[in-house]
């Protein structure tokens, strides 16, 4: 594929320092130092002289068509690459327009630094034109923000930002840039070290809660790791493959961690939660230590927490130590780096239990109640649809996703036997999330298939960014798991509200393959089930953006479930 | 229960903004705050008294402040020895035959009459919170028109004192 956009100069030490340069030629020193080779953004007024060097220096910056994309692409790129997504968007509207993806890469802890125009600090408080108070909005949903009021100031805030938006657990950082700051001229200096005397996150778990998690381990029978993001957010996926193959631990997955452990593995038992498998949530259910590493035990994970993991000792490594006890009480806390942890745990593992019996009889649940659905001639079953990708891209594709049915049965069906494969709104459960992303990822990793699996509703959220593919013929693959409907909450209105299917049904749809050939997009309905395969074969074969628009079962639901209020062992519609 | 929490932060912009909104989102119940700069002018020191249900939501309090980058040190000082004072204006009913005898009730609280009106006097009280109560309550009964109290602002003792666990049968201290 092409991408050729022109790099900025990467400035060496030597020539960017203690020179006199404006706020916003500051800004790009200073991605440039941090080696951000893209951004995402839009322009606008208060944010016009950033963009002015943004022109002159030529480095790359994608153009969305609504700051959502851009900010929804940021993070994509951020949870394939694991290095800080980086959006530049205006004041009042443009910053506001973000909000969504900053909520989004705060609940689900991507590495973003957002930088956000502001107007002159002359009018700030005045109701200016497009004036916003970003920094009030963000200040709880951003991992920390910023207002800068002196151009002195630019390159320690810019440095903290990127230091705290990567360091931790990662999280958004916001920089609200005052039009006059950007302008003003001040010395450029970046090579102070971050100092922030409040900010000093536990990166190395302390030994003797490591060694206290081994004993646990020896002494127990029927152990169990949950693995979330954090495995992956720390890099430990090979730590964390090694250690439960010494151990011989089963391992479940949060919606998440998939990836984190290869999802075929014999040891694997598949997501965990609302969703997930029987296995994984009766192995939950019945085991007597749980290690819950870089997962924060969501809700949609536990179930009715009065029946979460009722015989287990808890055992939970996390980096962030709020997320320790905040919703299940921990007997064996491990505050540090997942892989920190897990490379300190290998190195005491020489000693180990035997768990073979419990193995064998989650194997046999596994075996007796597999994730299932009703083949079908007549429809293209979207669980079949998803399997059918899995197969296409020999499971080496990125995959990402909004919120729903779609991103269910892609949990359960793509089976992410590889880290940093899987990219989805998992928290906030942001619609318009996954086409984005996609785009976001595909620059990630500019020679992996991206595919975004996305719901028709969703895809309308954010479907205006397909201009970017147009632009840069950049080669994501769309599909649409077309349902004519906003699948999950039709569900819910079918089992839980009478079959009240208020405002959930479209019948009424835009034809997505003209949409996708009006930006002149290769589009292709597909509708009867012994096409799938070929044209998903020709979608990623050609060399550029497709859109398939795949018409599955109408009225399909995602099983099994754990219905709300419901606790593990209460899963309904598992194999008969 | 109540919990007496100090956090010491830096003095930037917005920081109160940071810390009263993470309050409210977490759903932490609050009864009192108080800030004001330290010996080192970039550095504020905040009292919180706090009301938890349990041991893990305290926990939760400390951790969450602790997150924050612009908050340096918490630290729950409920058990320790400590100083913890309050200061509340109470304005209170008092013809001019009543005067003398809420002076009379105001002085073993050594709070002192700061303000004189027509229909009403002001008492100032500083102490803890039980004192500062106390004397609230002994006010009562002549009709509050106003009270202002600063919320608690605390820290620790240079010394321990021994006697901390033993019941005070003095409101004052």
């Amino acid at each position: 594929m092409k991408m050729e956009g022109k790099m900025a100069e990467t400035p060496t030490q030597e020539n960017d320092a203690y020179e006199e340069v404006s706020g916003s030629s500051m800004l790009i020193k200073a991605l440039a130092r941090e080696k951000v080779d893209v951004i995402f953004g839009y322009p606008g007024g208060a944010i016009l002289p950033t963009y002015d060097e943004i022109y002159k220096t030529g480095i790359r910056h994608i153009l969305a068509r609504h700051e959502q994309g851009a900010i929804h692409a940021a993070e994509g790129y951020a949870r394939v690459s694991g290095k800080p997504g980086v959006c530049v968007v205006t004041s009042g509207p443009g910053a506001t327009n973000v909000v969504t993806g900053i909520a989004d890469a705060m609940i689900d802890s991507l590495p973003l630094v957002v930088i956000t125009g502001q107007v002159a600090t002359s009018v700030i408080g005045t109701d200016a034109f497009q004036e916003a108070d970003v920094v009030g909005v963000t200040m709880p949903i951003t991992k920390h923000n910023f207002q800068v009021r002196e151009v002195s100031d630019l390159p320690r805030v810019i440095k903290e930002a990127f230091h705290i938006a990567t360091t931790g657990r990662p999280g958004p950082v916001l920089i609200d840039l005052p039009k006059d700051v950007s302008v003003a001229s001040g010395i450029f200096n970046y090579d102070e070290e971050v100092d922030l005397p409040g900010y000093h996150p536990t990166f190395v778990p302390n030994k003797l809660q490591l060694k206290k998690l081994q004993d646990a381990v020896n002494q127990a029978e029927k152990p169990v790791i949950l693995a979330g993001a954090g495995v992956l957010h720390a890099g430990g996926a090979a730590e964390l493959l090694e250690y439960a193959e010494t151990q011989k631990i089963p391992v479940a997955s949060t919606l998440l961690g998939l990836g984190a452990f290869p999802g075929q593995h014999e040891l694997s038992l598949g997501m965990a939660g609302m969703h997930g498998t029987y296995t994984a949530n009766m192995a939950l259910h019945e085991s007597d230590l749980l290690i819950s590493i870089g997962a924060r035990f969501d809700d949609r994970v536990t179930g009715n927490l009065k029946h979460f993991a009722p015989t287990a000792q808890i055992a939970h490594i996390d980096v962030d130590p709020a997320e320790i006890g905040k919703v299940v009480e921990t007997q064996i806390p491990v505050v540090g780096d997942a892989r920190e942890a897990l490379k300190g745990l290998l190195e005491k593992s020489e000693s180990r239990g035997d768990f073979s019996a419990w193995r064998k009889y989650l194997h046999e649940l596994q075996t007796e109640y597999p994730l299932w659905y009703h083949k079908d001639e007549e429809t293209i079953k979207p669980q079949r649809l998803i399997e059918d990708i899995f197969t296409a891209t020999d499971g080496e594709a990125v995959v990402t996703t909004d919120v729903g049915q779609h991103q269910m049965w892609a949990a359960q069906y793509y089976h992410f036997n590889k880290p940093n494969r899987w990219v989805t709104s998992g928290g906030l459960g942001t619609m318009g999330f996954g086409f984005p992303s996609a785009i976001g990822a595909q620059f990630a990793e500019p020679e992996t298939p991206v595919v975004a699996v996305i719901g028709d509703a969703g895809f309308q959220m954010t479907a205006q960014e397909m201009s970017i593919l147009q632009e840069l013929n950049l080669p994501v693959k769309i599909v649409l798991v077309n349902n004519a409907s906003l699948g999950m909450v039709r569900q819910w209105q079918q089992l839980f509200y009478e079959e009240r299917y208020s405002n959930s049904l479209f019948p009424i749809q835009p034809d997505f393959v003209k949409m996708a050939e009006a930006y002149n997009i290769k589009g292709e309905k597909v509708e009867d089930p012994s096409k799938v395969k070929e044209a998903l074969q020709e979608a990623l074969a050609h060399n550029g953006p497709v859109l398939l628009d795949v018409r599955v079962t109408a009225d399909e639901n995602v099983y099994p479930m754990i219905a709300p209020g419901k606790g593990h062992q209460e899963m309904e519609g598992i194999k008969p | 229960m109540k919990r007496t929490i100090t956090a010491t932060v830096t003095n930037t912009s917005g920081v109160m903004n940071r810390i009263t909104g993470l309050f409210a989102r977490r759903n932490f119940n609050i009864e009192s705050i108080t800030v004001g700069v330290t010996e080192n002018p970039d550095v504020s020191r905040m009292t919180f008294v706090v009301n938890v249900d349990n041991h893990r939501g305290l926990d939760q309090v400390i951790k969450q402040l602790n997150k924050q980058v612009d908050v340096l040190k918490v630290r729950d000082i409920t058990d320790e020895s400590i100083v913890a004072r309050e200061l509340a204006l109470i304005k209170v009913v008092a013809a001019p035959q009543h005067r003398a005898e809420i002076e009379a009730v105001a002085s073993p609280f050594r709070a002192s009459l700061i303000d004189v009106g027509r229909e009403s006097v002001t008492v100032q009280v500083t102490g803890d919170q039980d004192k500062v109560e106390a004397m609230i309550d002994l006010l009562k009964p002549y009709g509050i028109k106003e009270l202002a109290r600063t919320g608690v602002t605390a820290f620790k003792r240079s010394t321990k004192k021994t006697t901390i666990d033993h019941p005070r049968y003095s409101v004052i201290n």
